[in-house]
Formats: C-alpha cells, structure tokens, sequence
C-alpha cells in the first residue's frame, strides 16, 4: 500500500538510488582517507592527551614528532 | 619558540562535577522511589505530585540531562582546554551555561511533578524551558568553537570531534522535535501528529541517546582512558573510522522503536538495517577502548578508576550488541512493551554512563584539588557494590520481561488466551520489581560512598581555581601538502558543517517521503477530531502521564488483538497531537479502551482501581474525582488545534464549551443512574469521555458498512 502512495511523487524512483549513491561515496571517501592518512599525524594526535604527565618520554610541543 | 602563558578554569569544571554529583544522587533516588511504587503503590501518599506517572519522567530527565548532562559538561570544559592548550573561550560564557543548565534542571524538577509535560518522552519539558536549553546550548556552542578558535594546538583530537557532532546534533534533534504550538504558558501541542508525531520523537528519542548519552562520552572515553591508562588509544585511525561512521549511521536507525507499529512498513525496515550496521561502529569504538589498555591489565586489578572504566566499555558493548538485536523484528515483538527494555537501558545508564563518570570522577577530583584520593578502598567498594546492584537490576528486569511477555502470548490447547487478565502477568513478576529496586538500592548506596569520598578528597586537598601553563602559539598556517586532511580537521567550521550534513542525510532520508506526501497516512472517513471533553480528558490523561504504563498502539499480532481487539491503523492518529502511543506496558493497552467497560467502572477504578481488580499496582486518582475542570483554556485549545490542521469547523470554539458541558452531563447522568455520586463538573467525566472515546472511531466505520 506504501509503495503506491509513494508512487505518486514525482521522481520518487531517483530517491532510493541517490540514497544509496551517498552512503556507498560516505564509506569510500573514509576508506580511501584512512589508507592515504599520514603515519606522522596519528602518532602526534595518539599521544595528544598524554602530554605532561606521560611516563613514556614522549614529549609533545605541538609540533609533529620527527621519525 | 616563544611560549604564551596562560591558565586552565578549573572552576567551571569543580562546579559541574559538584552539580554531577548532586543530581546524580537526585535522580537515582527519585528512580529508587518509582522502582518501589511499583510494588507498594501507595508510596505515593497519594498526592498528585509524588504519583508514578509524574515522576518516571523527573527520574528519566534527571537523570539524563542532569546527571549525565553535568558530567559531559564536566568532562568536555576539563579536557577541551587540555587538548586544545587553551582556555575557554569566555568566562562569562561559562557561568551563563552553567547557572542556565541549573536553572533548566531546577525548572524541569518543579513543573514535571506539577504534571505539565508534552508527554513526548525525554523531550517532556514544555515550550518556556524549551527554548530556555535551546539559549542555553547557543552559549555553549559559542563557548566551545570559540575555544577552538583561538586554540593553541593545531589539530583537533578525536574526542573534540564527538564533542562538536554532539552539539550540532543535539541542537538539530531538540529543535525538530519540541515544535509545538502554545496555547498557555505551560501547554503545547507538539505540531506533528499521530505517525508523524511518533516517527519525529522516536528519531529524537534514539539519537538523544547517540548524542547525549553515547557520543560525548566517547569523547570522554578518548581522552580519559589514556590518560587514566596512561597509554595512547590503541587506534587513533580506528577512532577516527568509529567517529565518521558512528554519527553517519547512528541517525537512520530511529524507526526500530516504532517495528510492529503502524509506521510504514519501509522505515520499520530502514531502521532494522540500520541498527544492524552499527554493531559496527559501536564494538569498533569498544575494542579501541579495550585494546587501549593492552599491556596494562594488571594495573586494572589495583586501580578502581580503571576498573569502573572497563566495565563502563564493556557495558557499553553489551548495550551496543543488544540494541540492534532488539531491532530484529521477530525480537522486538517478543521484547518490546516489556522490562527487558527496562533492563536495556539500564545497562547502558548505570553501566556506561554511571560507572565512566564515576572513573573520571575519580581522575579528576584529585587532580582539581591537588592531592590524593581520600580512600582507595572505599572507591573500591563503591565499584563491587556498584557492579552487584547493576547485576541484580539487570538480571530481574530481564527476567520479568521474558516471563510477562511468554504469557502475554500464551494460548490454550483450543486456541483462547492462557492469561486473558493482564493483571495475572503482572502480580507474577511483583517479586522482580522488589529485586530490581533492590539493586537500585545497592547501586545508590555505591553512588552514596563515592559523594563521601569525593567531598573529603575535596576537603583534604587545596583547589586551584586558575591552573596556571604554558604553551607555544598555534603557527600560522603553513603549506603542507602532506596533511591534505588538514582542511576538514583543522578548521571547526567547516567540521562542524560537514559533521552536520553526516548526520542529516539519515534524518532526510527517513523524513523527506513521509513529509513529502500530504496523504502519506491512508485516512479513515470516520476518525474524526476529538470533542472538546475528549480533549479535556486527554490533556489529563498527558498531565498524569498515563503513556508512561500504558500503550495507546495494538499491534498485528493475534495475542494481541485477541486482548485488545482489532490492531491500530495509522489513519486512527491523524489529530492526536501529541501521539500516545507509550513504549512500556505497565498496565495494559488502552487503545480499544472505548466501550469496553462502563463508565462507573471506570469512575470506581480512577477512584480506587483495587476496587475493580485486586491486586492492581496502579496508582488511585481520587483528586480527579473531587477538582474541577479547568475550561478556561477549552476555546483557546480548539484554536490552537485549528491552526495545526484539525478540522474543527470554522468559529468552533464559541460552542465548544456548551458541548462540553452537555456531553459531560450525559456521562455524569449515566453515572447517577448507576449510582456514583458523579458531578459533571469534574475532572473525571472528561477523562471518562476521553477513555470511552479511544479505539472507538473504526467501530463506527465497520457500523456504516454493515448498514
């Protein structure tokens, strides 16, 4: 019964494909971002919280650490 | 490089610890009281204010947006400066955020009792308070992306991400879902109605708990854990996976708490799939947590703070497995309406949310006071007390709501109800509902200690209210093709824009073809709007929160219409305004309550309902015997109505109370013939009218057509 009432709306059919169009892009766009994402950044940013009181003598000073 | 000075306010943090502290214990024992009402129901002295109805609702708001609230606010003004090397934004601000949540907590815990509430659960403030938290979230969101603005540190940390989606979120679910029309000062009519009303609260009411009571707290989760760990995250590149994908799938799944009901059929489904896909995210965020602590195990032996932390997750992940398993319809038929749901969220309340403040509670206190916690041992004693009483709450809920729900849908042999009285199902697991507010009990006595122990942590150490640091200034911006990354997370406007359109596209998606056709609803030529008696009734059926025992939805099952009758259609709700559908069945459903009893039986069960059933945990309602309607408002309501598109007859309101009048003398005559001393001037003829009413429109359908 839904699916003739919704039927009646012009363009209806583009509505489930644009719908997936999105999601399907949302979950590339992470995976391809995450593979490409640099090594540097996310042990800076690990360590973020930590700064001050770590005990494992890394030192944080804003800066990205060097390798 | 030139260091810049400058300090921390610890003080805005030590008072929304205090305030988290305090209405902690506010709301758990208020949940206490209304666990016991359930088997001693007249603990609520019978007065108004103190009856189940009004207060589940204080329990749950206090709970949520007290408690919980100032506990995030605690958490996100504490580690915000740190991550960010800076200080808040404004100090003003601040304060303005923090007496404004107070005061909107003060007024919640005055007007609920009072029994003025919009009924929409989570969101039952009415419309002043509304857009008092609505002031009150504006300042805090320019506090927030003010202090990211003029941060220090360059990249944003994971856990500010999830503080910023959960402004932005928040503030789009409270908007959509409070739009309501005033008719006083304390009443509304929500604008959307029946199923529409009921898909906008439940998008609400699911993302309330993915964006007040998840996301913030993984937030916290984030920095708290390493810090109390003292280890980085085990993943940042995980967290950055959990934080995209949790807040982009969270906001699809609304519709699982409405399976069986009569939304349409392809958002029920929506949801399923939905829930199903944040397994995902969630247990990817539980893992990360976990994992977090890799190599550090046996410091969770010795360190309660710790150990409140991993149960917290762990809780977490159950919850998370459990939700979308409750979104298996063939589950969800079998566990809705029923105290698993109870137990549920409870895993998640006491589990997650409760036991993750108390860790950081216990982090945090001592370093605000510069000093050392009173004692270890009674933290530790808070937390086994603390787990006993989750698992005695857990396990009888869980129990009860299996037993209820097994002889709801018991048959005979020849194929009749096994337990046709609701009553029997309920006297049965009265001895559940004494082992749950046992552990509530035990649960508040660990909350107890740690209040003891925290206040003399305070007491023995020296607060500083202005934390004094140092830290290089943020560069100018520097090319870099390396972090090509850098536009979205360095920059919270844009984060925020994006972080918003993530979270719209599900609401879009879920909202757009219900809105989109105006006869979506397939209306029913006999459903007609309410008579202002009715309506009357119905707005005291709202103020006594009746919806929160009671179902107003039968579903298409045969246990179901064999008890209730004939299942609810969608067409039967286009001019509840509100919708009342419930989502607990203390009581049974009173959709086809129309018709089904005599008015007296109904005057005598208001007036004492152990008269007409023994035995019933139902409150008695004796002053809706003796006050008076109040139709001051009857004319204004009608108007109200009119303009939200119930087709009330042009200039209506100038006869509605000569209708009123006389329709409440006919059911006050009935009642005299029968022998009830009834006035038609009272409160309960309206309720009456409006009970005898439910259900009943599609009879008259069926009537028509046999003719």
């Amino acid at each position: 019964m839904m699916r003739d009432v919704l039927q009646s709306v012009e363009g209806i059919s583009l509505y489930p494909i644009i719908s997936m169009i999105i999601f399907v892009l949302f979950f590339a766009i992470l995976i391809i971002w995450m593979i490409k994402v640099d090594k540097n950044y996310i042990k800076k940013m690990s360590n973020l919280p930590l700064e001050k009181e770590d005990e494992n003598g890394i030192i944080n000073t804003g800066e990205l650490n060097e390798k | 490089m030139e260091l810049e000075k400058f300090s921390y306010d610890n003080k805005i943090v030590r008072n929304f610890a205090l305030a988290t502290i305090i209405w902690g214990f506010v709301g758990m024992l208020v949940g206490v009281l209304i666990a016991t009402q359930l088997f001693h129901p007249q603990l609520n002295f019978n007065i108004p204010f103190l009856t189940f109805g009004r207060i589940r609702p204080l329990h749950t708001n206090a709970v949520i947006f007290a408690f919980v609230g100032n506990a995030i606010f605690m958490g996100i003004y504490h580690s915000m400066q740190r991550v960010l090397k800076a200080r808040m934004f404004s100090d003003l601000l601040s304060n303005i955020h923090f007496w404004g949540w107070q005061l909107i907590i003060v007024a919640a815990a005055i007007t609920l009792p009072l029994g003025l509430t919009s009924s929409k659960e989570y969101a039952e403030l009415e419309w002043p308070i509304d857009i008092a938290i609505t002031l009150v979230w504006v300042v805090f969101g320019i506090n927030m992306i003010g202090t990211i603005i003029k941060r220090r540190e360059k990249h944003m940390y994971v856990a500010v991400w999830f503080y910023i989606a959960t402004w932005v979120t928040v503030a789009l679910l409270h908007i959509v879902n409070s739009l309501a029309i005033p008719v006083t000062l304390f009443k509304s009519y929500s604008i959307y109605a029946g199923v529409q009303d009921a898909l906008v609260q439940w998008w609400y009411g699911h993302n309330a708990v993915a964006f007040f009571l998840t996301t913030p707290f993984l937030g916290l989760m984030y920095y708290y854990l390493p810090k109390a760990a003292n280890r980085p995250v085990y993943s940042y590149r995980l967290s950055i996976i959990h934080f995209w994908t949790l807040i982009f799938i969270y906001i699809w799944a609304g519709p699982h708490h409405l399976l069986y009901s009569a939304l349409p059929d392809w958002a029920q489904s929506l949801g399923t799939v939905f829930s199903i896909m944040l397994i995902a995210p969630s247990w990817g965020g539980m893992i990360n947590g976990l994992l977090t602590l890799r190599g550090a195990w046996d410091r969770v032996r010795q360190d309660p703070i710790l150990k409140f932390m991993v149960v917290a997750i762990t809780a977490y992940g159950m919850a998370t497995f459990e939700g979308p398993m409750l979104s298996l319809k063939n589950v969800n038929a079998f566990a809705h309406f029923t105290d698993w749901i109870i137990s549920h969220v409870h895993i998640g309340a006491l589990g997650w949310n409760g036991f993750l403040t108390a860790g950081i509670l216990y982090w945090l206190v001592p370093r605000l006071f510069k000093t050392e916690l009173y004692s270890k041992k009674m933290a530790n004693v808070h937390f086994w007390i603390g787990t006993l009483g989750i698992v005695f709450y857990a396990s009888s809920m869980y129990w009860s709501g299996i037993v209820q729900s097994l002889m709801w849908k018991q048959f005979t042999d020849i194929g009749v109800l096994q337990y046709p009285n609701f009553l029997e199902t309920v006297l049965q697991i009265i001895p559940m509902y004494i082992i749950r507010a046992f552990g509530g009990t035990l649960y508040l006595i660990g909350f107890v200690l740690m209040m003891y122990n925290l206040i003399k942590t305070m007491k023995q150490g020296s607060f500083e209210a202005n934390e004094e640091t140092e830290a290089p200034a943020m560069l100018k911006e520097v090319k870099d093709k390396k972090y090509s990354h850098r536009w979205l997370e360095a920059k919270p406007i844009q984060f925020l824009v994006v972080a918003f359109i993530a979270v719209a596209i599900g609401g879009i998606v879920e909202f757009l073809p219900t809105f989109l056709v105006k006869s979506n609803i397939p209306t029913i030529a006999s459903v007609q709007p309410y008579t202002p008696l009715e309506l009357e009734g119905r707005d005291i059926y709202i103020r006594e929160g009746c919806n929160n025992c009671h179902s107003q939805l039968v579903r298409p099952f045969r246990s179901e219409t064999e008890r209730y009758g004939e299942y609810s259609k969608a067409g039967e709700y286009v001019y509840d305004h509100p919708f009342l559908w419930g989502s607990k069945r203390t009581g049974p459903d009173l959709h086809r309550q129309g018709g089904k009893y005599p008015n007296l039986w109904q005057y005598l069960h208001m007036e004492d309902p152990k008269s007409m059933s023994p035995g019933s945990i139902m409150p008695a309602y004796p002053w809706l015997i003796t006050d008076q309607l109040d139709i001051t408002n009857t004319a204004a309501k009608i108007r109200a109505l009119q303009k939200i598109g119930v087709p009330y007859p042009e200039g209506y309101n100038q006869f509605a109370v000569d209708d009123l009048i006389k329709q409440a003398e006919e059911i006050a005559l009935d009642l005299q013939n029968n022998g009830a001393p009834a006035e038609a001037d009272k409160e309960i003829i309206a309720l009456i009218a409006y009970l005898q009413r439910l259900g009943t429109d599609i009879k008259a359908d069926k009537i028509a057509s046999d003719k």
